[in-house]
This record gives C-alpha cells, sequence and structure tokens, in this order.
C-alpha cells in the first residue's frame, strides 16, 4: 500500500559495523477539534471543567439516544483539509468502531473508517540543518474521542470522567515520508503551525489537545521497507525525537542480531526514554467496522467547501515568504514569527512603520527571552506590540540608546508602564547636549593621560574612552555624540 | 352505559368531544379491562393512578378548549398502551430485558412526546420480545405475552409487539404504539386481528426508542380499525432533527385517506409470496383479497420481485449486525443490571450473560460474526447488495401498480412455547413482511378472516415509500370488504 522513495539525507543515516540504516516514520496525529459542542452532541469540550459536568445523554451512551453531527466540526475538518493542500471529498461516511471499555459508553466509537471527509495532501516542512521536504498526506479523518478512566483516585477502584467523550478530533496521517527525528518533529511543528493558523487546533500538547502516533521501520537505505511498530500518545516534540531514535535503534539491533522485528503497537517511557511493548499484531482489537446506521453519508456541497476556502486565513508558508520579501528579515526569523499566529500579528503591528529586523530582533532576542525565562505563553505577554513598539521609536529618535532600552523594557515588562512614562520617571533620557558630553570626555582625557597619548598609534583605545564616557553618564550620553567630541578632541 | 372499551377511537374521541363520556370514564372502564386481562400478560408497567391523573387533565383542558372555541389534541383523552420500547419520562422502561434492570428514563422518546402534546393518556408500559427480537411475545424476560384469541391451548399473540396486539384485541387499551424491525407491527396485528400500520422508514423519530436495528427500526400503531391506525400514526409521525434519518416531509391527510376510493389503482400480486408449506386456507384469503379488491374497481396487476427468497437471509444478517453493535452500551457501568466480576472482562461478561436472554445472545453471538474480519465481505456486504436488488424489485414493481397485496404471515397463531426452541420455522414468520422493512417501505395488516379453527388470519398491504395516502386507501377498502367484526371470546374474564 505504502512506497517510501526518497532516501534519507546521508547525515541522518545511522551508521553501525553491519552498514547504514535508515529509518523510515510516518504520523498519525489526533487533533481536537475547536469547537463550542461536540462532534454529535450538543455538550460543551471546555477545558478543565468539574468531570461528568459536560456530559449530555448521548455522550452518556444512554438507550435510544442518537448522534447528530454537527456541522461546525465538519467546517473545522474541510478547513484543515485545504490548510493540507488536500483532496476534500465529496462525500464521506461515518463508521463505528467497536471494543469494550468503560470509558466508551456506547461500547463503539464513530469514527471515518473506509470514506475520510479528507483525502491526500501535502505539506512542505524544513528540517533544522537540512533542505524543503514536501511530506504526503494520506487523509484526514473525523472522530470522537473517548471518556478518560482515572485509576489513581482509588486502590481498588477506576473513576469515569466522561466531559471528554463525544469531543471531535481530527485524525491526520501522514505517508511514511519522514526520514530521521528531526523530521518527524519538523513536520509535527509544521503541522501544528498551520493547525493553530486556521484556528482548527490550538496545538496545546500538555492538555492532550494534539498528540502523535509514531509509526516506525527501519531498512538499508532505499531497499525494501521493513516491518513497523505504532508507538502510541507521543505528547511533545522532544519525546517525538526520542522515541524515534530509541525505536530505530531498538529495531536496528533486533535485526542484527538476527533476529526479526514483529508488528506491535508500543507505548512510549518519557521518564526512561525508551518504548515498550503494548499489543502484537495478534493481540490486535477487531474492530468490526461498519457504517453508522443512525447517520447518512455526509454530502457537502461545491458551495460550501468553496466559502469555507475564501475565507481561509494566510498559512504559515505564504506568510513566511511575505514576511521575507515585504520585510527584509531572515528567513529564520520569518519561520520563527510565522509558527503562531498572534507571533505573527504581534510582528506586523510592531514592524509596520519602523525598521522590521529591528523589531524582528526585538521580539526575537529580548521579548521572547523574557517570556521564556517568566514561563509565560506568548498570548499572556505583559508587553503589548503598541507598547514595545513606542519604545523602539525613543531609540529611533535618539531619547535613549539601545542600551537602556534594555533596562527600560525588562521594568516595563515587569512592572507594566509605558517606556516614555519609565524613561521620564528615572531620567534615563539620553544627554545630546555637547557641552555636557565635552565635560564628560575632557574629564575623561584628563584623569587618563597615558591612554590619551597612545590612541593615536591604537586607534582600538579610542572604545576605551567611550565606555569611560558612557560610564560617567550612566549610559544616557549620546553615543554618536560621544564619538564625534572624542575624535575631535583626540584629534583622530 | 354502554361498555367504553368496545369503542373504537374513533368513536371514543367523537364520544368525548360530543360530551358523552369523559376521559376520566373510559380511562376507568379500561384500567378496569386492564386489571381484568392480568392473565394475558400484556403489560409490563402500568400506570394507572397516573393515567387517572392525565385523564383528568385532559378532561379540563377539553373544557377550556371547548370554551375557548379551539380544537382538542387528537389524542385527546384517549387511553393508549405504549411498547415498552419507547423511552418513557420518569415511566421504568425496560426493552422487556433484564440487561435494563430498573432503568427509569430522564427524557421521553419524541414519540410518545408527540402523542402526550395530542392529548394521550398512556395506561402503561406493553410487554414485547426482548429488546423487540422475536415473532412470538415469548423472549420476555417477563414472561410471554398471551393472545386473546385461543385455540386449546394458549397461543402466542405474534411479535416482538405482541403486547400491544394482545392490548388492542383484548380491548384493554383503544390502540398501542409499537415497533417494527422485520414485522414486528404487521405480524403480530395479523395473530390478533388488529390492524397494524408501519411507516416509511424516516416518518416517525427514532429518538427515544430503544435500538435494535437502527436502519429497519420504525415505530407505527396497532389500532383496532384501519382509520384508527391512522389516527394513531399521524400524531406520531413528524420531523425530528434529533433523528439523522428522520425525513423533514409533511404527513399525508391519512384519516381522510381511509375512506378514498381505491377506483383505477393498480394492486400488484407478487409470485414469489405463494411458498411452500402454506396453509391453502392462507392462499384462498389471499384470493379472496384479490376478488374484493376488484369489486372496489382496483386492476390487478401480476408482478415479480425475484429477490424476494433472499430477503430473510439479508435481514438475519444484517438485523444482527446492528443490534450487536447497539447492544454494546449494556455493559452494567453506567446504568441497568450489573453483576461483579473478578475484573472488568469478567464483569462485562457475568452482566451481559445474566441480563441478556438466550435469543438476544445468539443475535449479538450472530452479529458479531458477520461483522469480524475476513466475513465482513462475505456476509455483511453481501446482505446489504441484497438489500439494494431487493429495493430495486419493488421500484421496477411500482412500474406498473400501485400497490402490493399479499398474506402478512405464512401461518396462523401457534402454541406458547412450540416454536421458540427452533429459531429457524420462528424467523419464516416474517417471510412476508421483512422485504418491505429492508426497503424502507409503509405496511399495513388488516384483518380479513378466520382459518378453519377460529383464529384470524390478515392480508397485507404495501406501498410506495412515503404514499401512506394510498396504503390507508387499500387498507379501508380491504377492512369493507372483509367486514371483519369477529373478536375473541373473553376466557380471561
Amino acid at each position: 500500500m505504502f512506497t517510501a522513495e526518497r532516501v534519507a539525507d546521508a547525515k541522518d543515516l545511522i551508521r553501525s559495523d553491519t552498514g547504514d540504516w535508515e529509518v523510515v516514520i510516518g504520523m498519525e496525529v489526533h487533533a481536537q477539534v475547536v469547537s463550542q459542542s461536540k462532534l454529535f452532541s450538543g455538550a460543551a469540550t471546555g477545558f478543565g471543567a468539574e468531570p461528568n459536568s459536560q456530559v449530555s445523554l448521548i455522550d452518556a451512551g444512554m438507550p435510544g439516544m442518537l448522534p447528530v453531527v454537527n456541522e461546525v466540526c465538519v467546517e473545522q475538518a474541510v478547513r484543515t483539509g485545504l490548510g493540507l493542500n488536500a483532496r476534500i471529498n465529496p462525500v464521506s461516511r461515518f463508521d463505528r468502531k467497536h471494543y469494550f471499555y468503560v470509558d466508551l459508553p456506547q461500547g463503539y466509537q464513530i469514527s471515518q473508517y473506509e470514506h475520510p471527509i479528507v483525502g491526500e495532501g501535502e505539506i512542505s516542512i524544513e528540517p533544522e540543518g537540512g533542505q524543503v521536504i514536501v511530506v504526503g498526506i494520506e487523509r484526514l479523518h473525523l472522530e470522537q474521542d473517548a471518556g478518560k478512566s482515572i485509576h489513581d483516585l482509588s486502590p481498588d477502584e477506576t473513576y469515569v470522567d466522561l466531559n471528554r467523550s463525544g469531543v471531535a478530533l481530527m485524525e491526520i496521517v501522514s505517508k511514511p515520508d519522514l526520514r530521521s527525528p528531526g523530521e518527524a518533529s519538523a513536520y509535527m511543528e509544521k503541522l501544528r503551525a498551520i493547525l493553530r493558523a486556521l484556528g482548527t487546533c490550538d496545538g496545546d500538547m500538555e492538555k492532550g489537545n494534539l498528540r502523535a502516533d509514531v509509526n516506525v521501520s527501519v531498512r538499508r537505505p532505499g531497499g525494501e521497507l521493513g516491518t513497523r511498530c505504532e508507538i502510541k500518545n507521543v505528547n511533545s516534540m522532544r519525546f517525538i525525537r526520542q522515541a524515534v531514535n530509541h525505536e530505530a535503534r531498538r529495531q536496528i539491533s533486533i535485526i542484527e542480531a538476527g533476529g526479526i522485528v514483529g508488528q506491535e503497537t508500543r507505548l512510549f517511557d518519557a521518564n526512561r526514554g525508551e518504548t515498550r511493548s503494548m499489543r502484537s499484531k495478534e493481540e490486535a482489537h477487531d474492530y468490526r467496522y461498519f457504517p453508522d446506521p443512525d447517520l447518512l453519508p455526509l454530502k457537502l456541497e461545491q458551495s460550501f467547501v468553496d466559502k469555507i476556502r475564501a475565507g481561509l486565513p494566510e498559512l504559515p508558508d505564504a506568510r513566511k515568504a511575505r514576511f521575507i520579501r515585504d520585510y527584509g528579515i531572515r528567513a529564520y526569523d520569518a519561520d520563527v514569527l510565522t509558527v503562531d499566529r498572534g507571533v505573527g500579528d504581534y510582528f506586523e503591528v510592531l514592524a509596520k512603520g519602523r525598521d522590521a529586523k529591528i523589531a524582528a530582533n526585538w521580539m526575537i532576542g529580548d521579548l521572547f527571552g523574557a517570556l521564556n525565562r517568566a514561563g509565560l505563553d506568548f498570548s499572556d505577554s505583559p508587553v503589548s506590540a503598541g507598547a514595545l513598539g513606542a519604545l523602539l521609536d525613543r531609540i529611533a529618535d535618539n531619547t535613549i540608546s539601545g542600551k537602556i532600552a534594555k533596562t527600560v523594557f525588562d521594568k516595563m515588562f515587569r512592572s507594566g508602564g509605558t517606556a516614555d512614562e519609565i524613561i521620564g520617571r528615572e531620567g534615563l533620557k539620553q544627554v545630546t547636549d555637547t557641552a555636557a558630553i565635552e565635560k564628560l570626555v575632557d574629564d575623561a582625557i584628563a584623569a587618563h593621560p597615558q591612554q590619551a597619548q597612545n590612541v593615536k598609534n591604537n586607534p582600538k583605545i579610542l572604545g576605551f574612552f567611550v565606555g569611560q564616557v558612557m560610564k560617567a553618564s550612566q549610559g544616557k550620553a549620546n553615543p554618536q555624540a560621544v564619538n564625534r567630541v572624542l575624535r575631535d578632541r583626540l584629534e583622530l | 352505559m354502554t361498555d367504553l372499551t368496545q369503542l373504537t377511537l374513533e368513536a371514543a374521541l367523537e364520544g368525548m368531544a360530543a360530551g358523552d363520556f369523559t376521559s376520566g370514564e373510559i380511562t376507568e372502564a379500561h384500567i378496569r379491562a386492564c386489571e381484568r386481562g392480568r392473565d394475558l400478560n400484556a403489560f409490563i408497567t402500568a400506570t394507572f393512578e397516573q393515567a387517572l391523573e392525565q385523564a383528568k387533565a385532559s378532561d379540563a383542558r377539553r373544557a377550556s378548549v371547548k370554551e375557548s372555541g379551539g380544537e382538542a389534541g387528537k389524542l385527546e383523552g384517549a387511553p393508549l398502551g405504549v411498547k415498552d420500547l419507547f423511552c418513557t419520562e420518569g415511566i421504568k422502561t425496560t426493552a422487556a430485558s433484564r440487561i435494563l434492570g430498573n432503568f427509569t428514563p430522564p427524557y421521553e422518546s419524541t414519540v410518545t412526546a408527540n402523542m402526550k402534546a395530542e392529548g394521550m393518556i398512556m395506561l402503561g408500559k406493553l410487554n414485547m420480545d426482548e429488546f423487540a427480537m422475536g415473532s412470538s411475545s415469548e423472549t420476555s424476560a417477563y414472561g410471554s405475552v398471551v393472545n386473546p384469541w385461543k385455540k386449546h391451548n394458549r397461543l402466542v399473540p405474534g411479535g416482538s409487539s405482541g403486547g400491544s396486539a394482545a392490548a388492542v384485541a383484548a380491548d384493554m387499551c383503544l390502540g398501542a404504539t409499537a415497533t417494527d424491525t422485520g414485522g414486528s407491527i404487521r405480524q403480530p396485528a395479523g395473530f390478533t386481528g388488529t390492524v397494524g400500520i408501519k411507516p416509511t422508514y424516516g416518518r416517525c423519530s427514532r429518538w427515544g426508542i430503544i435500538a435494535f436495528a437502527s436502519s429497519l427500526d420504525q415505530a407505527g400503531a396497532i389500532a383496532k380499525t384501519v382509520k384508527d391506525s391512522a389516527i394513531l400514526l399521524d400524531s406520531m409521525a413528524g420531523y425530528d432533527p434529533k433523528d439523522s434519518t428522520s425525513l423533514n416531509v409533511d404527513n399525508g391527510n391519512w384519516v381522510d385517506a381511509c375512506e378514498t376510493s381505491v377506483k383505477g389503482l393498480r394492486i400488484g400480486i407478487p409470485k414469489e409470496y405463494t411458498v411452500d408449506a402454506m396453509p391453502t386456507e392462507i392462499q384462498s384469503l389471499w384470493d379472496q383479497g384479490i376478488e374484493w379488491m376488484k369489486d372496489a374497481g382496483v386492476g390487478i396487476v401480476p408482478v415479480s420481485l425475484p429477490h424476494t427468497k433472499y430477503a430473510l437471509p439479508a435481514y438475519y444478517i444484517i438485523a444482527p449486525a446492528e443490534a450487536s453493535s447497539n447492544l454494546a452500551r449494556y455493559d452494567g457501568m453506567r446504568y441497568g443490571a450489573r453483576v461483579e466480576g473478578e475484573n472488568l472482562i469478567d464483569t462485562y461478561e457475568r452482566t451481559r450473560a445474566y441480563g441478556f436472554g438466550a435469543e438476544v445472545q445468539r443475535r449479538i453471538m450472530i452479529g458479531t460474526y458477520v461483522l469480524s474480519a475476513g466475513y465482513y465481505d462475505a456476509y455483511y456486504l453481501h446482505a446489504q447488495k441484497v438489500r439494494t436488488r431487493i429495493s430495486e424489485d419493488f421500484r421496477n414493481a411500482w412500474e406498473v401498480c400501485d400497490a402490493l397485496l399479499t398474506p402478512t404471515c405464512p401461518g396462523a397463531p401457534f402454541e406458547i412455547g412450540r416454536q421458540l426452541n427452533d429459531p429457524v420455522t420462528m424467523y419464516l414468520n416474517d417471510i412476508f413482511t421483512v422485504t418491505a422493512s429492508l426497503a424502507g417501505l409503509p405496511g399495513i395488516s388488516v384483518p380479513a378472516g378466520l382459518d378453519q379453527d377460529g383464529l384470524p388470519l390478515g392480508l397485507q398491504i404495501i406501498g410506495r415509500a412515503l404514499d401512506e395516502d394510498t396504503v390507508f386507501a387499500c387498507a379501508g377498502a380491504l377492512e369493507q370488504a372483509a367486514d371483519f367484526t369477529a373478536k375473541p371470546e373473553k376466557w380471561w374474564l
């Protein structure tokens, strides 16, 4: 069914005494759909509600209850399909997937097995230190999430929270086009960026709103495909890389020892950084899929799809290209600034009418650094784009130096207030008064006569004097003015 | 004073409208009949006290409507029975199964809610085959229903809506709700000398009806006359956005249709419905029916439905497949019966082994088997293809005729216990009804005669999808010609 033609970059091959190995990876990503209510019921979907407070009679599998598909979820799936450059299937179908478990009230999950709502598509990814790779999308389908079993509240009982039961998920299946741990996580990053830009999934991996099942096999470079193992529920970028790495090496060592890799489902143990067996192919469930007779085939009008297409937001790739073209910033910076819709929007406000490169540097260096240290999400930034912009304006009009600006920014970040308030209150306004600077320069030269003599032979000493004068001014002297006066006085 | 339980629904509604008697009076009369008919085991849960209160409220409502010159509900004040497959708010609902335990739904099925809105008085919840699986009402966890018609020994009333059929035939209620998956309305109607209407699939909302086989299940009514069945169906049917398979179409003018002339209509006689070992008296009743329809001015056309012989096998794949899935939710975890085991799997096994009867277990196993990997294509997909062919057969027939006339059942009611351990013979009871179920078509059974033992036999009219008007018209003509007035002797009093 699958072919995997591309051979990994030489740097991504796994070297071994018996020769090189190549890892082949395909991903099945579950993304929780952003919607007010569940896929087939009117119950709410908010995170963190009281257990079993968002459960309708349908979600609880009560007798005689019937599902009705939520059009918003269908719209979101179509929107995502369009964002993945994929074919939208005019007719798709819901099937029942059966298994017994306490957190599956109906005894089956409603999913799309044979006829998914979205067919083949592709996205391009740019793994670190590699080239652009096109990754094929096999399909996207809609399905219900199960409830949550809680085993650790009591030693001998399991508690069940059905709030998640029936919440809409999109399962996005890639083709086996990935060839290294880095490519796997770059794919996930890209997918998350696209979902966020579309507003169809919040991409929050910590809350489990985006999670990956990673299919891993190994082969000789370009050779025949090996047997794959599926690693379930890997929920961070780092874990994806670790899991692939560990699993590839595990499979290689089995083959090199003369063994055969068995097809199985494995779990990733984040604490130990390894995968371990969950169930073999023989133990796999027979899910007894069949079309759900409570639901009619899902038929999409072309006008419905066209309307969604017309309303699509700009996607990360397009925005990145535009940032490079229109703002003249580096590709790397453009990448960072387009991962999240909010970040890109912030940048566009900040860069408007200002030096875009400086704006990018301030965001990526100072703002991201401060948020990181404070453990805050970007959306919780205490400094708005407008406020940061006003600070950059004071650098541009020489009110303060770039260095003082860092101090002002720290104060804005920690305790609020505008740049102008802080500059005024703390007396940080740059000294551009030539007489005052001349006084400081003269004092510095007088204090260091030896250096003043040597400066003609060693122009680097000029920097020493700049430093002295700046220090004496507590950083407030305009550096350009200090330079000019020093050169004048030292006759350089 | 006349015995109010002898009235038809139509006459009762007229009587109450004319002020001849009140809902309270007719309800009380029926409660007495129910109490004296306990031996028939038609009810699982009686709700007599609530019924009396509802009747009181109904009489008050009728009075105030009269004062304001408004119109009373379509069922205002009529004491009726509800098959125990319909969820009823605050009233125990069992599906005649142990697995539901003392389940009391906090919600009301759309169909019964519609009927309550039209003024129904509910006398109670009627017995049936467990989860509507059966053709004799013997698989109930609450014991067999007994047919009011009797030979020497006690007979089955048919099934699965046997409680509904028995209660109507015994004058314990003016009419009753029922459900049909493969014949569960028409066959018991045929066995009890009552009228049973199964409308087009999608006419009645399935919301709140405990599911057996979702693509086949359809609610309908069992009544004393064709017109009564039309009155009932009209109060039950209608679009419901809560059921994705509900049809967004208006009800026809069914009550009037019952008296519409059938002159000029063409009635098809499917040759495949002549089956081996069919009693000659059923063949002669059918022939008699053809003559009656001719006399009414109908053209008789021979038709062929070549895939009929595959209908029952296909049904016994599709219905159990859906049932095995629909019944997965009865796991003892959230409601209903539960038998604790050593671990989770053991608890599931013990609960379901205890909770489900033999026939339900058999169908869950058949259904699980036909959906299993490796068998799905050979069984389930194949059966679906047969189903498509059967629908095509009917479509071809509609090119040359407007409705079909067939017997309802291949035999007369049989003794309790006789077929219970012979599932294949039991399944053959539905041989004439199951095709219309697979094709989603409306069908009605009309009592047409008695066999040599004095037991009732029915004839069936099948119509085009959504053409209940024609079905009621033909049934009305048949009823008039047959002039079936026989009543079971009330041996249970």
